[in-house]
């Protein structure tokens, strides 16, 4: 592959990873929150092959073949699955049905939208200005995409403080793995495959004890809103 | 080549004048056909200025000079920057002066002018219509700000028909994040300049969601005919611009006549083409509640703000 049409490709697969967290913080359908960060795991692939093929490495592009299972399908399937739970478990014994659209839906985030939006423009900004040094020491294409990372894994945590239902904090810490999955590629081509798959499985675990928990706090509490959560039951 | 240069420009206004009520013409019809309604036909926007034209002037009492300047300003606002925007050609005696400031600040006064008339009929529709445009005019010109100079940045220069020239030298430079994202954000703010769907719905009189409308619903005859003639010049110009900017392929950037005539027609074709496109998309959305306005702006100025940044940290000086 020529260097020119690496870099090109390298920066529309950087460009669709940043713009699937930000456009995450637009919408307020769980369900399109859920399939965006399916696509941000294949900017992520995406962004793992090219550098894989780029550089000649197997391991990378078996490590991209992965991560494109892993975050693009098994993690969506798993959240839209409690998601559906979530629905469902609703739907049998209650009597209200507006309740329905509350649960599949962010509708009260404790920053408002245009602020957020706002916001993931100011956190781009300081993830920018935060690796300018690093990325002055090796000027390639690949680190030059370095804010990039950065500036998904800020607003992972963005979303992650932000948003009160459970499913939508899921999506934020996995926005903020995606993001250091990211920067570790753009940084350093990725970590060892050893440390890759470790990382995989805890995410996956993690999902799979979330989800969990959110179906658990669901039943325990009639909804998944994280404020009603700061009050101690017995 | 001089004088082929003045005769793009005489050209360019000429096409911009006589298709401006065209196009609005022709996004109506297409509109009412995909409804399924006959439509009133595509000169229909020329009858009504026709009709408008041979009516009295009359103006509201107590209304002062801002009610009676504002459409001549709108139009004329109109009319510099259908002589500035390089729609036809980049090789014009005015290229110079074209510069993206230049054209934002003319957008801006043509708004503000109407906003001031709105609040000098002292009427509460009048009032409530210049609030809200101001609002959406507040979110919008940073974010067409934001997005020129997002494609300037490859071009080294502000300057619009440079711009132009480089991205038709260069199609690599569109197909960045930069350029996608900055296609992305200037298309959501032309909507909201030119208040269509969804920010605003040009066909509406309803109290509660209108915004152009409520500010020039004082307006009657001659000076109607301004108005309205002044939005549809602005419409055209706008998305001109955007056929310019973003698939500027066939524009004249040498002095022959040629060119400058094959370059008119590509351009009228595509406005036409994008004009329906638009027309066809608001048939499927509906308006946003006023609230989320803002939402949308934000959105689209955040894109103008991701693609300035792309440009830095991904284009690599």
């Amino acid at each position: 592959m020529s260097e020119g049409l690496f870099t090109q490709l390298l920066d529309l697969a950087c460009g669709a990873f940043l713009l699937a967290a930000v456009v995450v913080l637009w919408r307020r359908e769980l369900v399109a929150i859920v399939r965006l960060f399916a696509l941000q795991g294949l900017a992520l692939a995406a962004i793992a092959l090219l550098l894989g093929l780029h550089e000649d490495r197997w391991d990378l592009i078996v490590v991209a073949a992965g991560i494109g299972a892993l975050r693009a399908g098994l993690l969506p399937y798993l959240i839209r699955r409690a998601l559906t739970a979530l629905v469902a478990d609703q739907e049998q014994g209650e009597t209200r049905p507006y309740v329905r659209s509350e649960e599949v839906r962010e509708t009260q985030p404790l920053v408002n939208v245009a602020a957020s939006l706002l916001t993931a423009a100011a956190l781009t900004l300081l993830a920018y200005a935060v690796a300018r040094p690093l990325v002055e020491l090796d000027p390639t294409p690949a680190t030059r995409a370095l804010p990039v990372g950065l500036a998904v894994v800020l607003i992972g945590f963005f979303v992650l403080v932000t948003r009160r239902r459970a499913l939508a904090q899921v999506v934020g810490f996995l926005l903020l793995d995606n993001g250091i999955t990211a920067t570790a590629f753009l940084a350093a081509s990725g970590v060892p495959l050893i440390v890759e798959l470790g990382v995989s499985f805890d995410v996956l675990l993690a999902v799979l004890v979330l989800q969990l928990l959110t179906v658990r706090v669901r039943e325990a509490f009639g909804t998944t809103y994280i404020d009603d959560l700061r009050e101690l039951h017995d | 080549m001089n004088a082929v240069g003045y005769a793009a420009i005489a050209l360019q206004v000429g096409a911009v004048v006589v298709g401006a009520p065209l196009l609005t013409g022709l996004m109506r019809q297409t509109r009412a056909r995909l409804e399924g309604r006959a439509g009133a036909g595509v000169v229909q926007p020329w009858r009504d200025t026709r009709k408008l034209l041979r009516k009295e002037p009359i103006s509201p009492v107590g209304t002062g000079p801002a009610f009676r300047w504002a459409p001549l300003l709108l139009v004329a606002t109109a009319l510099v920057l259908a002589v500035l925007v390089p729609l036809v050609s980049t090789d014009t005696p005015v290229r110079g002066r074209a510069d993206l400031i230049v054209v934002v600040a003319l957008l801006a006064l043509g708004t503000l002018a109407l906003a001031l008339a709105g609040l000098d009929t002292g009427t509460a529709f009048g009032g409530m219509g210049a609030s809200r445009e101001m609002t959406i005019a507040a979110l919008v010109e940073p974010t067409i700000l934001m997005a020129v100079f997002a494609l300037s940045i490859p071009a080294g220069s502000t300057n619009l028909p440079v711009i132009v020239a480089g991205a038709a030298d260069q199609p690599a430079r569109l197909t960045s994040p930069a350029g996608l994202l900055a296609i992305a954000a200037l298309a959501v703010a032309v909507l909201a300049e030119s208040g269509r769907l969804p920010v605003d719905n040009p066909s509406t009189h309803l109290e509660l969601t209108m915004v152009h409308e409520a500010m020039v619903l004082e307006y009657a005859g001659p000076d109607l005919a301004l108005v309205e003639f002044g939005a549809q010049l602005r419409l055209a110009v706008l998305l001109g611009l955007l056929a310019s900017l973003f698939a500027p392929w066939g524009i004249a950037t040498s002095g022959s006549l040629v060119a400058v005539l094959l370059a008119l027609l590509l351009v009228v074709l595509k406005v036409a083409v994008l004009g329906m496109a638009l027309a066809a998309a608001e048939v499927f959305w509906a308006k946003l509640r006023l609230f989320r306005v803002p939402e949308l702006l934000a959105g689209s100025f955040l894109l103008a703000l991701l693609a300035v940044t792309a440009s830095y940290f991904l284009g690599g000086e």
